[in-house]
């Protein structure tokens, strides 16, 4: 996985609240191969009327053309599990997501493809919105510091401390995992041992 | 040395914790695993790496989110939804993971299934690439939804790396009304504290009302507490717990089962132990609940009104609050009792077990619905079930159909869907725009309630129904 450390792109608001991951892509886009990427189908249904219309939403405006960070309201990727939606975020081009609160899931979803899951205040959130409302421009986001920097103003964003870690290292969880085989096969001849009815017939 | 005293949550979290890192994640212990068709981007990881499943034999493979409800038959389903549920029955057959398919008289949806084969126990650490995963709580079990790239380190290690999240009580205290159930408890706490309110916390659910409830209840209960943002939702396990599970194909037998109950016996929150949060409900107070929204926290009380923007307490409020009801075509102030309905969906793993499917069929007994629906049951053993108790006659006869069980119209996956700008009561748990397809309507509500509309066209009080 690429590495994240610092990202200097142009911002595009969504100001909008609870954006789930039904929304982020719908379920009947789910059952396509990855190969084509998933980027066609993000927030496909703002995106496009039912007849195949482009809508004037704000991802199809000029201004949001090669943008790389979306700064949404509260609880961005509720909902779902899907990864898929994650997948679709990534292949549009987006590398972070700013907003008060995300999913649980959506957020781990997030790491473990590079996409960083940057929590701000409601405060920052809703003055990054009314910054960005007034005309697109570049905003900088360092992960190391924690910090995103717009239109001269300074905020602080929050992040889990391993979460972090892997990001800046562009680590995998499956192979720091396996490097523990040792470990885990202890723990598991003790669990089994202690709670024999857990192993399965 | 005395022990702290620890919460339930705690004591299965502690029993699994494999080791912790230097920022303090976890590594813990998986003891069982589901995969449904949705899988095959973390079998596809797996493959890509050339890596096989640790422990096959604790991951079980169940088909339900694609799977046709119009027979079983895979012809009948489109080519790509086909290719789904082939590459789940490839992909277990290739790694040894037993599966629960289409043709198997134990398919349904999996956290109907896991309850009712005996997979789910008290005091297992139980994950699925599904977020309502949250519903095996309801057993003393500790689980939770995961994403692909999870369900591909599950397949590999048997682990998982989890930051611990805090503890969170909610009590409910007193009785419930007649008429109320769990659904209702569910949607008054997150209308309450918000669909991410819960956000970061392990949910306990405790009180007078939740040992009332019986355990199929508790499943509903739990099932929902993802809709309020929870990592998982869990009731420590009691009597009723090993009533339920005593027998049940896959819960331990013989000696095991004694040691097994022993130790159950010993999950619950000790005297004294500290919640991070803890709120209380009185049962009298919950009414019916449906929502009028596209979150599950845009819920109120049956006999409410619809709200009106312009009494929103911020701009962000009365903007979301219009956009919702732009989206759900709806009056600011109309009462919720008037909105009419076009179809019902009954169904989903918060609702379509035997209970919930008698629980509508006595509101429907001897009528005729206003607007035609689907019951797809929980699962095929649940179908099996409600054809011996003549229940698939009640729902026929008031103009529902009777279909075959899976995700259904939940999700809208297999094509069962709402059509566009059609308004569907639903027992259902998202409301979602374009949930159960695109432009459609949810209503999320009880089973009661949904036959109650069913049968007069509009959300209804079930209350005055039955009066």
């Amino acid at each position: 996985m690429t590495p994240f450390t610092e990202l200097s792109a142009l911002a595009c608001p969504l100001p909008l609240e609870n954006v789930d991951t039904d929304r982020l892509i719908p379920a009947r886009f789910m059952k396509e191969s990855r190969d084509k990427g998933y980027g066609r189908f993000l927030l496909h249904d703002m995106r496009f009327d039912e007849d195949g219309t482009a809508t004037d939403f704000i991802l199809n405006h000029p201004r949001a053309k090669g943008s790389e960070i979306l700064v949404a309201r509260r609880n961005f990727g509720a909902g779902s599990s899907r990864e898929a939606a994650v997948y679709a975020l990534v292949d549009y081009g987006f590398r972070c997501v700013i907003a008060p609160s995300f999913g649980d899931i959506f957020s781990s979803n997030s790491v473990n493809n590079g996409l960083l899951p940057a929590v701000v205040s409601e405060q920052d959130a809703e003055r990054l919105l009314a910054l960005l409302d007034e005309g697109p421009d570049e905003i900088h986001v360092d992960l190391e510091r924690q910090r995103i920097t717009a239109f001269g103003e300074s905020f602080p964003f929050e992040i889990d401390a391993t979460w972090k870690i892997k990001l800046l290292n562009g680590w995998d969880d499956i192979d720091l995992t396996r490097a523990r085989h040792d470990e885990i096969e202890a723990f598991r001849n003790a669990y089994t041992a202690a709670h024999p009815w857990t192993r399965p017939e | 040395m005395t022990q702290l005293p620890r919460t339930l949550f705690d004591k299965i979290w502690d029993a699994h914790e494999i080791l912790r890192n230097e920022s303090g994640q976890s590594l813990l212990w998986i003891d069982r695993h589901f995969v449904h068709e949705g899988s095959f981007h973390a079998f596809n990881k797996l493959n890509d790496r050339g890596l096989k499943v640790a422990h096959p034999e604790r991951t079980t493979g169940i088909a339900d989110h694609y799977v046709p409800t119009r027979g079983r038959s895979i012809k009948v389903v489109t080519d790509k939804v086909r290719s789904v549920i082939e590459q789940l029955e490839h992909n277990t057959r290739a790694h040894g993971v037993s599966l629960f398919g289409l043709d198997d008289p134990r398919q349904g949806i999996v956290h109907v299934v896991g309850p009712e084969q005996g997979i789910t126990q008290p005091g297992l650490v139980m994950v699925c690439g599904d977020s309502h995963t949250s519903t095996h709580g309801a057993l003393g079990a500790l689980a939770f939804g995961i994403g692909a790239s999870e369900v591909a380190h599950v397949l590999a290690t048997q682990t998982l790396w989890q930051t611990k999240p805090k503890r969170l009580r909610i009590k409910v205290e007193g009785r419930l009304r007649p008429g109320v159930g769990a659904k209702d408890i569910a949607l008054a706490w997150i209308s309450r504290l918000g669909a991410d309110g819960a956000r970061g916390y392990a949910i306990e659910y405790a009180g007078e009302v939740i040992r009332d409830l019986s355990v199929e209840a508790r499943l509903t209960l739990c099932n929902l507490s993802i809709e309020g943002g929870g990592r998982c939702g869990m009731i420590a396990p009691d009597e009723k717990t090993l009533a339920y599970l005593k027998s049940r194909p896959l819960a331990p037998g013989g000696k095991d089962w004694e040691r097994a109950v022993e130790y159950w016996r010993t999950l619950n929150t000790d005297e004294g132990a500290r919640f991070d949060r803890e709120i209380t409900l009185r049962g009298e107070e919950i009414a019916p609940q449906v929502t009028w929204g596209v979150s599950p926290e845009e819920a109120l009380p049956i006999d409410a009104r619809v709200p009106d923007p312009a009494l929103a307490s911020s701009q962000a409020e009365a903007a979301r609050i219009r956009d919702s009801l732009d989206y759900m075509g709806l009056i600011p102030g109309q009462p919720l009792t008037e909105v009419t309905v076009d179809s019902v969906f009954i169904g989903s793993c918060t609702n379509a077990r035997i209970e919930d499917l008698r629980a509508a069929a006595e509101v429907l007994k001897g009528r005729r619905c206003k607007v035609p629906g689907i019951v797809s049951p929980g699962s095929t053993l649940v179908k099996q079930q409600a054809e011996e108790e003549g229940l698939d006659r009640i729902f026929t006869e008031a103009g529902l159909e009777w279909r075959e069980s899976g995700c259904s119209m939940c999700v809208g996956m297999n094509g069962d869907q709402v059509a566009s700008g059609e308004r569907c009561a639903s027992t259902t748990n998202r409301n979602f725009k374009g949930r159960q397809g695109p432009g459609a309507r949810t209503h999320l509500m009880s089973p009661a309630m949904v036959a109650a509309a069913a049968l007069t066209g509009h959300l209804t009080d079930l209350r005055e129904l039955t009066r």
